[in-house]
């Protein structure tokens, strides 16, 4: 059995350890906000935070987190007002808005370590989160909009 | 509860759920038929948006519903893939309403076709072809609302009007908010369409307007937001399918004892494969149902099975450039013909030849292809995310031999389309699993394996282009041949060469001034899905003509910016069947003649903004192209920096834009960026490849798209202004990918004297 947080409430799981976070994010607790993109830990759309960083919840095994405490896009504000989050609505950065969940979350992660990042800083974390509709100018202004208030 | 709401898509507060619909009370929306909307005009021959299946509908008390706090809920009938449609749309109607914006709310439209109109999302048609009927949707509803105040205060109706989401009789001050009216109103006549009154333009407060949030900014940004594969209907089973690796192959023999001792796993089912032509039907295969996809992904794994490739197993990529290739060096097909370039060629002081050669893409949208269905006896219910529902919905009802009604199509959210969801076979295979399953639904999962294995690819071309030039460096003659699979394959027998369609994004509709053009279509066969990709056939062509008009530049030794303007020639409006282009993307050509104005417009804007002719840094260059696609006219110039090493960088692209009147500049602003991106990631990375008939590439590691750190540090957007909305309005979600690439490769040349006429560019400057 596996015991851990979700958004501060307390979960436990005892099926397939090999079961990564994300399937069980998305088909057994119906938290959908944590997106499917590739399975392989290449586009970051499955991106949930582990006691604070930024990992891909699709190569994060459940048999792995015991004792950790997990946040994804639902819990990164109780009212959606995370200064990343503000910037994102403010400068209208989604188009089809699917990767954005974990564009966030890699963001914020990133302003955790490095409050304000540089353009480097920026490519550096932020290179593994692709997004097909193109919004990385946006992206990497609404980071740098948010920085120091995160 | 309401039918036509998706529960399972609907937030908490289902605003839609207590509103007083204009029409009826609460509870439904009521059907267009015998209702007095306003009859269409019947034209000889009908375009745009009237000439789509479905056509297009203006009965506000279809898409509107007023609720007694006032709020205002708009069923938004296209679908939202990025492009902004549900924001752009409540603008139309918020205006022309004179509505709140703070009130206003977006529901997603069913598919439905004969209530909603067109709903076949793609063609960069939905703001272009709609924006007339949400106006008369936005002034019709208001026009009930001014005429239910006016007649509860027994005055003439011309005395009041809507004011921010209130009637105002401004004579003696009294005011009454649309929301204490709207049951009134629903009672009234639709007025009609002759009657209608519009807004000033100069009053408008959002359209044109570039200060709007998007509707679905909020849900976006807090994980809220719900696409197709999302769905989550009670007691859901989930599957994934082995498909045939090659296309039209088939299942020959298998053994499924394995993957159904995986735990969770419920049942392996057997997919019939669609005999070839499959248009949006599946290509078969065996899916696998589990309690949850992982468990269906692991249990597909430990299928044993060996497969029947078919015709098209030995499909291979470099073999079939070759034959690209000498099509495209032998005569095909004339599909233009100006004069007689053969005998101007003789008379040519220079002959330039060029060949372009653009590989299969894929689209790759960030949510892959998912559909959920629950097939009962008597009634399918769908969850997706399609550019199509209508599509969806017709095969469904004919799978099944059930009226149309009898088949609930629940569309939303799309995590991308660029023309993927424009083919709903998924939508398909659920209904198959969720018929095997005896009416548990079921969600198909494309994984990205499936996504680039099983998809609908963008053709693979060859472009070849020969032209003559007299002593001055002028074409006498140009000659292009063009050499692509076909869509039409999906659909009929393999036609073997290009469509209409296909032909007049960019390669016949050429405006160059040159009095001997010839355009030549030799044969290609298909051995793998084609479909839309976000732009279509316009890259290719786009990307050979502005190649080689820049090759042509620098043969002569000529500006490039000043080469391409004498190419094109004087500002005029071509008559587009002058060009022997029957299609016009569907539009009236009198109303949208090619403007070559227009055209010179945007090159003189983007070369102006870019400074075009600055002295560069070493490595540096600036290279431009223009193309015309969906109606509208774009220009780029890209600057690129080459390295000693051959690395590529983009410090900064200048797009310059003209669809006529904007609706939405904003997300306009937002398309062009985006496609800029698209449009780099293709030129510099994009490629699907066969071997063995099988696609070469399985995930975002082998099949590679641009990244943040590769995107142009600086994308400046340059939108031509136009306040004329009476101007017919063109596409803007696709018709700024073409002309990137060729603006990329034209400026590696002015960096580094290479020539690119292979994509994807990759390490070709090492």
């Amino acid at each position: 059995m596996t015991n851990f947080t979700i958004n501060g409430a307390r979960q436990s799981f005892e099926g397939d350890p090999e079961t990564p976070l994300l399937w069980y994010l998305r088909d057994v607790q119906g938290m959908t906000g944590t997106k499917f993109g590739c399975g392989q830990a290449l586009c970051g759309a499955c991106t949930v935070h582990v006691d604070g960083i930024a990992v891909r919840s699709c190569q994060t095994a459940l048999g792995d987190i015991d004792g950790r405490a997990i946040t994804t896009i639902e819990g990164l504000s109780p009212d959606g007002t995370h200064p990343l989050q503000v910037a994102w609505r403010e400068l209208n950065v989604p188009q089809c808005g699917y990767c954005q969940g974990g564009q966030i979350m890699q963001a914020a992660s990133l302003l955790k370590q490095t409050p304000s990042p540089t353009d480097q800083d920026i490519d550096d974390a932020m290179s593994g989160n692709i997004c097909r509709c193109g919004t990385y100018p946006r992206i990497r202004a609404a980071i740098k909009h948010a920085a120091g208030r995160a | 509860m309401n039918a036509i709401i998706p529960s399972v898509f609907s937030h908490p507060t289902n605003v839609s759920r207590r509103s007083v619909l204009l029409g009826l009370t609460a509870g439904t929306f009521v059907l267009a038929s015998g209702l007095p909307t306003a009859v269409q005009a019947q034209a000889a021959k009908k375009y745009g948006g009237d000439a789509m299946p479905g056509g297009l509908k203006d009965d506000p008390r279809i898409f509107l519903a007023i609720a007694d706090d006032g709020t205002t809920t708009l069923l938004c009938n296209r679908a939202e893939m990025g492009q902004g449609v549900r924001t752009s749309f409540a603008m139309i109607v918020a205006d022309e309403l004179e509505a709140d914006w703070s009130r206003m709310k977006v529901e997603q439209a069913p598919g439905d076709e004969d209530r909603f109109g067109s709903q076949d999302t793609d063609g960069s048609r939905s703001v272009r072809q709609h924006f007339a009927a949400l106006r008369r949707i936005g002034a019709a509803a208001r026009q009930m609302l001014e005429a239910e105040a006016a007649d509860r205060w027994k005055v003439p109706a011309a005395e009041v009007a809507a004011v921010n989401h209130e009637i105002v009789h401004a004579a003696s001050g009294r005011r009454l908010g649309f929301g204490a009216l709207a049951q009134g109103a629903a009672a009234r006549p639709v007025p009609d369409r002759s009657a209608l009154v519009f807004k000033d333009p100069a009053k408008f407060r959002f359209i044109g307007h570039d200060d709007v949030r998007l509707v679905d900014g909020f849900d976006i940004t807090t994980g809220r937001a719900r696409y197709g594969i999302d769905a989550r209907p009670e007691g859901l089973a989930f599957a994934v399918i082995a498909r045939p690796p090659v296309y039209a192959g088939k299942v020959a023999s298998y053994d499924a004892a394995e993957a159904l001792k995986v735990p969770g796993v419920l049942k392996v089912v057997p997919i019939e494969p669609t005999p070839i032509p499959s248009a949006f039907e599946p290509v078969g295969g065996l899916g696998v149902v589990a309690e949850n996809t992982f468990a269906a992904i692991k249990g597909r794994s430990k299928l044993k099975i060996t497969w029947n490739d078919g015709p098209n197993g030995s499909y291979a990529s470099p073999e079939y450039r070759k034959m690209l290739e000498a099509h495209a060096r032998a005569p095909g097909k004339v599909v233009r013909n100006d004069g007689n370039v053969d005998a101007a060629a003789k008379t040519a002081a220079k002959r330039v030849e060029a060949e372009y050669y653009i590989p299969h893409l894929a689209q790759a949208p960030m949510e892959p292809p998912s559909g959920t269905v629950r097939v009962t006896a008597d009634a399918v219910e769908v969850w997706c995310s399609v550019q199509a529902p209508q599509a969806a919905k017709r095969n469904l009802a004919k799978r099944f031999g059930l009226p149309l009604e009898k088949v609930t199509i629940h569309n939303a959210l799309l995590g991308g389309g660029f023309g993927r969801k424009s083919k709903p076979d998924y939508v398909s295979e659920a209904a198959i699993l969720s018929k095997a399953m005896n009416g548990r639904p079921v969600k198909v999962t494309f994984t990205r394996e499936d996504d680039l294995h099983n998809g609908f690819l963008h053709t693979v071309s060859m472009e070849r282009l020969e032209a003559g030039l007299d002593g001055a460096g002028k074409p006498v003659s140009w000659l292009h041949r063009t050499v692509a699979p076909s869509i039409a394959s999906i659909f009929g027998p393999d036609p073997k060469h290009e469509a209409p369609f296909e032909l007049s994004m960019g390669a016949v509709d050429v405006p160059f001034a040159i009095p001997n053009l010839r355009v030549e279509n030799p044969e290609a066969d298909a051995h793998t899905r084609i479909g839309w990709f976000r732009s279509v056939s316009n890259i290719p062509h786009a990307f050979a003509i502005q190649s080689f008009a820049a090759e042509l530049a620098a043969a002569v030794g000529r500006d490039p910016k000043d080469y391409l303007l004498e190419l094109i020639g004087p500002a005029r409006r071509i008559d587009p069947a002058s060009m022997s282009d029957g299609w016009v993307y569907g539009e009236d050509p009198a109303r949208y003649p090619y403007d070559t104005g227009r055209l010179r417009g945007v090159i003189e804007a983007a070369a102006t903004a870019a400074q075009w002719g600055r002295k560069m840094e070493p490595g540096h260059g600036l290279g431009l192209a223009a193309h015309h696609s969906f109606v509208s006219y774009t220009a780029v110039v890209a600057e690129v920096a080459v390295d000693p090493k051959g690395a590529l960088t983009i410090p900064r692209v200048d797009i310059a834009f003209d669809c006529g009147p904007i609706v939405n500049p904003e997300r306009v602003r937002a398309q062009l960026e985006g496609a800029v991106v698209q449009g780099v990631s293709l030129a510099t990375l994009g490629e699907i490849s066969f071997k063995a008939g099988r696609v070469e590439q399985s995930n975002f590691d082998t099949y590679q798209v641009t990244r943040i750190d590769a995107a142009p540090r600086e994308i400046r957007v340059h939108l031509m202004p136009n306040g004329d909305f009476n101007m017919p309005l063109g596409g803007a979600g696709e018709p700024g990918v073409p002309p990137v690439a060729p603006a990329l490769t034209n400026a590696i040349f002015a960096a580094t004297g290479k020539r690119i006429r292979s994509l994807p560019i990759r390490d070709q400057l090492a």
